[in-house]
């Protein structure tokens, strides 16, 4: 057995035998060793981006270990968007690379890259595996950072000739979820102090609380509260619930921001403050106190000054919470919040905002649902309607256009009985397009909705409101491919639609269609997104409707 | 603006000082010094770290650094009564026998040792903490100053070793005594 055997091995041990990968020089024993391994599945993505990305789809829809593989050098800098990615949505992401046989390590060899030294920034921890013996110690360690605590990603680095050495060492097993530890009795009652003294309280609830959706909707009925979650926490809360107020902050609904605004108790759990979520931050939340919930000390008090920096499980806090709960007469608060929660845009009979609330409305609950990044994420945020943890799939604190395709690819495979769709812009598309033959191959069914406005329509919206409409690089219309035809050139069925009617006439065969399917929707080209919270304003001073619709 | 001390126990990894480094420049942290050596036991490291920030600014680099998988432990000396000291090499340029004498007797009010003697040059060795010996440079200064080396500052908590077992790196609080402050008001989250 070598290095490479054992590695392998590990893997099953742990329980992850899906694969996403690249080959390459560095990592030809290690994909020989494959060939002898029936029990993992490899799935070749058609570049690394994509397999980095895929893992994390698959990590975001199970809550488990995503992994993937790539060789040096370019194989390897090739992954590290999807790690930084997965190191700012906290996703449990297991990157495993090739390098260079440690005497040429630092020599400039031949597709050599200091992977572990470009990854320290965006990864939770790295390894570069000298002996292979190290390897199963060094699998389990990296398994169990990466997904313990707040979960991240977490990179190995194996030079070749560790990958070919001779195994002699002993494998270990899984090391239990490590604890964090109780919130103390004191602290849960001084927060329920603080809960029965508040008169307009709300409840935000972050990506954090994914593993505590039964605990959160306890803790919110219970005390009768607003509860709000953000991008990365849609689903944790039923959007179904009454309760529940949409998504705060930049393009946040009416009533989640005005409540933040005009709150004299925000409950944070399982979420950062981040810049997009709060606004200007002096001008966050300015008549509550806060108290914040996270599994990361490093986060209370990091951005906002919190009055009780609870370190905790989201589920541990919020069930104790609701514990012996006595609900206040928030009957004013809550007059006010229904008149702000009937304040919803009107989007035009035709355009990028009814066809995203047509295609979330075909969605039934247990579907997935992921997207690429800016104006159609934001539409889809504002107007799906999730009812449940891990089915929406985003790339929220880095943003990462290419996003979509392949998350959704790695969901369909991790979560085979639900159904996945994909709504992508045609700009993010073209970024990760080549995962076409990917759904291809392995006939993965992804139902992918390309949003085509011809324009990169979050910059253009910005340029159109705060540089004069000068708009600069960000019409693409000239130059799209046609496709229907790309989807043809992949073997993939393809249906499009210019208006309402056509979009209602091919969205059933379309999202029946077995395998995968591509669906191009033509939307007019200059649309914005409200409501929206201009940059360096503060939360209560959002533009709540189209400026130009509620002139017309 | 002010700075606090911090002892960080850490495993003797390859790039562990790397990551420590670039955590802080990442974050926007200053460091003012940073000190590291080997510690009495095998494969785990010392260092002292010298973090100019408000109070905020510092508890933040406290609580970014306790997340690092490498790092055992990080001690604040705020929290606990410590001891300091700082190590400098300083060569001082010699023009004549009177000044000789004369800055020999400004290094014994130091209690500076003279660790090589050149016709031209005498290379001291000051140890004590920093106003100490930032006072001796100034005094040196009007002779001629030709290279210096500071070592930065290096801290341990106090407290008698016959009371305490032993120091094991484990994570969790010191086991050394007396703490002088309670707990800050931003650490008031639970552990």
């Amino acid at each position: 057995m070598n290095g490479a055997d054992a590695l392998l091995q590990s893997l099953i041990d742990h329980g992850l035998t899906t694969i996403f990968g690249y080959p390459g020089g560095a990592v030809i024993p290690l994909y020989d060793a494959l060939t002898a391994r029936p029990e993992i599945r490899h799935v070749l993505t058609r570049h690394e981006q994509g397999a980095a990305h895929a893992a994390e789809g698959w990590a975001k829809a199970t809550g488990k270990v995503g992994v993937c593989l790539a060789t040096s050098g370019p194989g390897a800098t090739n992954l590290v968007t999807g790690l930084a990615d997965a190191m700012l949505d906290s996703v449990p992401l297991l990157a495993i690379t090739g390098n260079v046989a440690r005497h040429l390590l630092g020599t400039d060899a031949f597709q050599e890259a200091d992977i572990t030294g470009i990854t320290l920034p965006v990864t939770k921890h790295n390894y570069l595996v000298r002996r292979a013996d190290d390897l199963p110690r060094i699998l389990a360690e990296a398994v169990s950072v990466a997904s313990g605590g707040r979960p991240g990603p977490v990179l190995i680095d194996i030079p070749k000739d560790v990958q070919l050495e001779a195994f002699t060492g002993s494998f270990c097993p899984p090391r239990p979820r490590p604890s964090v530890g109780t919130v103390s009795e004191e602290y849960i009652e001084q927060a329920k102090a603080l809960l029965r003294g508040a008169r307009r309280p709300v409840l935000v609830v972050g990506g954090g609380a994914q593993e505590a959706s039964f605990e959160i909707t306890r803790l919110a009925r219970a005390w009768n509260l607003p509860t709000i979650t953000t991008l990365m926490g849609l689903g944790i809360f039923p959007a179904a619930d009454p309760l529940w107020l949409g998504m705060p902050g930049m393009h946040g609904s009416v009533a989640a921001n005005r409540s933040i605004s005009e709150s004299d108790l925000l409950i944070g759990v399982g979420m950062r403050f981040d810049d997009r979520v709060t606004g200007r931050i002096s001008g966050f939340a300015p008549k509550a106190q806060i108290i914040h919930v996270d599994i990361d000390a490093s986060e209370l008090g990091k951005l906002v000054r919190t009055h009780l920096g609870l370190r905790g499980e989201a589920s541990d806090v919020a069930a104790r919470l609701a514990e012996g709960a006595e609900p206040q007469n928030l009957h004013p608060w809550w007059e006010k919040i229904r008149e702000w929660k009937g304040r919803q845009v009107a989007h035009a009979a035709w355009g990028a905002g009814q066809a995203i609330g047509f295609l979330c409305g075909q969605l039934a609950e247990n579907d997935i649902l992921a997207t690429d990044v800016g104006q159609h994420q934001m539409l889809a945020a504002q107007l799906a309607r999730f009812q449940r943890p891990r089915r929406w799939l985003t790339s929220g604190g880095l943003g990462t256009m290419g996003f979509g395709l392949p998350a959704a690819l790695g969901a369909a495979l991790a979560a085979p009985d639900c159904r996945t769709v994909a709504i992508v812009g045609d700009g993010g598309f073209q970024m990760t397009m080549q995962e076409l033959a990917t759904l291809k191959r392995y006939d993965i069914p992804v139902k992918l909705a390309i949003l085509n406005n011809s324009y990169l329509g979050m910059v253009r919206q910005w340029q159109e409101m705060f540089n004069d409409r000068r708009y600069s690089e960000v019409y693409i219309g000239e130059s799209n491919p046609d496709f229907g035809i790309l989807a043809k050139a992949y073997g993939i069925p393809s249906w499009r639609a210019t208006d309402a009617s056509e979009l209602a006439g091919t969205v059933p065969s379309w999202l029946s269609c077995p395998g995968p399917a591509l669906l191009e929707v033509v939307v007019p080209n200059e649309h914005a997104v409200f409501p929206m919270v201009p940059q360096g304003a503060a939360l209560s001073e959002m533009i709540e409707d189209d400026p130009a619709a509620v002139q017309a | 603006m002010s700075e606090r001390l911090l002892s960080v126990i850490v495993q003797d990894e390859p790039r562990v000082l790397t990551r420590i480094s670039g955590l802080f420049a990442r974050r926007n942290f200053n460091i003012k010094s940073l000190s590291v050596g080997r510690t009495e036991q095998r494969g785990v490291s010392r260092m002292t770290i010298v973090v100019e920030g408000d109070d905020r600014v510092v508890d933040q680099a406290r609580q970014q650094l306790e997340k690092l998988v490498d790092v055992i432990r990080v001690i604040d000396h705020r929290e606990e009564k410590y001891v300091d000291r700082e190590l400098v090499l300083v060569k001082v340029r010699i023009e004549g026998p009177d000044q000789r004498v004369e800055i020999r007797h400004i290094a014994e009010d130091f209690r500076a040792r003279i660790v090589d003697v050149g016709r031209r040059a005498l290379v001291f060795e000051v140890t004590g903490d920093e106003g100490k010996i930032t006072a001796f440079i100034e005094q040196m200064r009007p002779f001629g100053i030709l290279e210096t080396m500071r070592t930065g500052r290096i801290a341990l908590t106090r407290g008698s070793n016959a009371e305490i077992q032993s120091q094991r790196y484990a994570p969790g609080p010191s086991q050394t005594l007396e703490p002088i402050l309670p707990p800050s008001p931003s650490s008031k989250e639970s552990v």
